[in-house]
This record gives C-alpha cells, structure tokens and sequence, in this order.
C-alpha cells in the first residue's frame, strides 16, 4: 500500500516537472515572428524538412565514417553554416540557394546510402560547402528582433542537437540491420532531396 | 531498492523545487536592474542575465579547463580582477566601444577552444586580461558614478569568479576523450553563434 503511494508519487511528480518544463513563457509586447530569444531561434532550424534531413544526415555520415570525422564534420557544419548565416544577414547574395540545399540532401543521402568513406578533407569540405546553403537561406529568413544574440545561440544550439541526434541514430551501425537501417535512411533523405530539386525548379 | 526509493526521492524534491519556483513569481523587470536585495545581487544577476558577458566568459573557462590547473588557477584570479578594474575605466571614461565586442570575443575564445590551441601560459594571462578589462569597460561605460557601483561590481565579479572556478574545475576533471571532444564542440557552437552575432550587428549598421 505504501510503496503504491510512493509509485503514485513518483508519476505525479515527474508530470509535474514534465508539465514545468513545457511551459510557454510570458512574453508582453512582443510580436509574431520577431527574433525575441533563444526558443524561437531554437525552432528556427527545425521548421523546414529540408534542413533537417540535411543536418540530421551529415550525424549519420559522421557516424558512419567513424573518428574523428563523427565530430569534425558536426563541427565543421555549424560553423560555416553561420557563415552562410551572416552572408545572408548583411545581404550578401548567393545564388540557387534552394538548389544548393536540395543538392545537398541528394548527396548526403547517397553518401549515407553507399557508406561512401572519402579522406577526411574531402567530406570535410563538401559538407563545409553545402553549409553555405543552408545557412544563407536561414540568415535570409532571420526576421528582426531586439535580442539577435539569444536567437543565434539557439539557432546553432539546434543545429548542432540535430547533429547529435544524427550521430545518435548512426550509433546503429555496428549491427548489420542497422547498417542496413541506415541505408534505407539515406534512400529517404536522397529522395526528399529529389523531391525538393524538382520543387525548386517548378 | 534503496537506490529506487532515493531516485523517487530525489525526483519528488527536484518537482517540488520547481513548483515552488513557479508559484513564486516575481515581477518582470526590464533591464534586470534590480534584484530588490542589494547592490551586490543587482550585479551578480546582471552577469547571470548577460550572455554577451557570460559566453565569452565560459569560452575562456572551458580553454584554462582544457590546459590544466594551472591555466585555470591563472584564469579565476586574473579575469575577475580585470574585470573588476575594467568596470571602474568603463565608469571613469564613459565611452562605450563602438565595434561588436561580444562578436569579437565570441570568435576568438570560441575558435581558441575549438581548436585546443596550445596556449603559452603567459599568452592565457594576456587574453584573460584583455578579456575582463574590455567587457568589465562596456559594463562600466553605460553607468554614472555612485558609490553602490563598488557593491554592483563585486557581485558582478563574483558571478565570473564562480563561473570560471566551476567550468574549469569541470572541463580537468575530464578524462574521457569523448568528453574533451564535446568541448570543443561547444567552442564551435560558440564561434557559430559569433559570426551570427556580427552579421545581426552588421545589419544594424
């Protein structure tokens, strides 16, 4: 009897913190869309299929080439990927973003598809290049707001989790079905990337 | 089962923690200028509340963390100090920088942490004190003189003092490459985050 009540205890307490923890702050005078803070900077990279896919997909080739290039290429990423970013902000043009970013999924899709291990710099330098893209088309989006710095370090903060989650995912590759779990995960990615090619040419 | 009894434990006071927190409101203040509970508080929150400030600030704890204690002894004592004399400049002159110091600070301490730069430890002791004296300046350059500023500064002080001695006694506890690894991932998430900074302050003109 006393240790169900300690049971009921414990699941109420954690919906409680769960509760807590998604709970919206209260945010006086502030207007839709504006770059108020770090959650919306958050959300930011996690809005378009697109860039997910992409960043997921640069984890699971990470994982899947092994040390070091499982942190040099989420390293390199975020990085240039701000580049990108501030090119964007101060208006810096760069043409067939979209494509870019399309190009991107295909690539990285098929890399994760045939396992493709290049030398480091070689996969260092292709996922540096299409981290351009992806962080032009997000510094062109970058709506105005009082607080950029919070919006930014919750825009790389997302950017690098999507990372890890990819990472974490690709951790599957020691076991043959997840090797081929994987592959089936670069089949999807390469062919949104397809579709999101022929989006941007229509 | 002891060991489950002292999880549910900790979780139930860990929940109550948090609600107690969240019935306990208190009122929004612009600016985080004051805290209610003295000149001391006031400043030790405004460091807590300044990720311009504090950033940059973890940046160099986490790069004495990587180096050993040494670097970390150097970092605790000097940064806060700067710092600290920094803030009285800042006052005394009342200029503020007009170029993007937390963007600078961002890049270079971010970058030298994501590289694991091999840093002399009299190339650590100049950036920590040019780290302090040019931040604890934009601090002080808003502020008109008072005597309650020497309270406001200790506290703001403090707060760095109690960063710098925690992430760097963390970071040389490390052991696990992993976790080193992880890092210097941070460091790039930090640059990352600089060279967002700076084009938002480019856009600004």
């Amino acid at each position: 009897m006393k240790r169900a009540a300690c049971d009921l205890w414990a699941r109420c307490s954690l919906v409680v913190v769960v509760a807590l923890c998604l709970s919206g702050n209260v945010e006086a005078h502030t207007q839709k869309g504006e770059a108020i803070g770090f959650l919306t900077g958050l959300r930011h990279p996690i809005s378009g299929l697109d860039h997910v896919l992409a960043m997921i997909s640069v984890g699971l080739w990470g994982a899947q080439l092994g040390a070091p290039a499982v942190w040099v290429l989420p390293v390199a990423f975020p990085m240039v990927m701000a580049l990108g970013g501030m090119m964007g902000l101060i208006g810096i043009p760069l043409p067939g973003t979209e494509y870019g970013i399309a190009a991107s999924m295909i690539l990285l899709g098929s890399a994760v598809l045939f396992e493709w291990k290049p030398v480091l710099w070689v996969a260092g330098a292709l996922v540096a290049f299409f981290a351009i893209f992806h962080g032009h088309a997000h510094g062109t989006e970058l709506p105005p707001g009082q607080n950029g710095l919070l919006y930014s370090m919750g825009f790389v903060c997302a950017t690098g989790l999507l990372h890890v989650v990819g990472i974490s995912i690709g951790l599957v590759h020691r076991w043959t079905w997840g090797q081929m779990f994987l592959r089936l995960a670069g089949v999807f990615t390469a062919s949104m990337g397809v579709f999101f090619f022929w989006k941007a040419l229509a | 089962m002891n060991c489950v009894r002292m999880k549910r434990d900790c979780l139930a006071m860990l929940a109550t923690m948090a609600a107690v927190f969240c019935l306990y409101p208190l009122p929004a203040a612009a600016h985080l200028n004051s805290t209610g509970m003295g000149p001391i508080y006031d400043g030790l929150l405004h460091f807590f509340f300044s990720p311009e400030d504090i950033v940059p600030v973890v940046a160099l704890a986490l790069l004495a963390g990587l180096r050993g204690p040494e670097y970390g002894r150097r970092a605790l004592f000097l940064l806060p100090a700067s710092w600290f004399v920094g803030c009285f400049l800042g006052t005394m002159f009342q200029r503020a920088a007009s170029w993007p110091v937390a963007a600078i600070s961002f890049l270079l301490f971010g970058g030298l942490v994501a590289a694991n730069a091999q840093l002399s430890l009299r190339t650590m002791t100049v950036l920590a004190g040019v780290l302090g004296l040019v931040h604890g300046w934009m601090n002080g350059a808003g502020v008109r003189w008072s005597f309650s500023l020497v309270g406001v500064y200790t506290g703001l002080v403090g707060g760095i003092f109690l960063v710098v001695a925690l992430v760097s006694a963390f970071v040389i506890k490390l052991r696990p490459p992993w976790a080193r690894i992880a890092v210097r991932v941070a460091g790039s998430w930090i640059v990352a985050s600089g060279l967002l900074l700076l084009g938002w302050a480019a856009r600004r003109g």
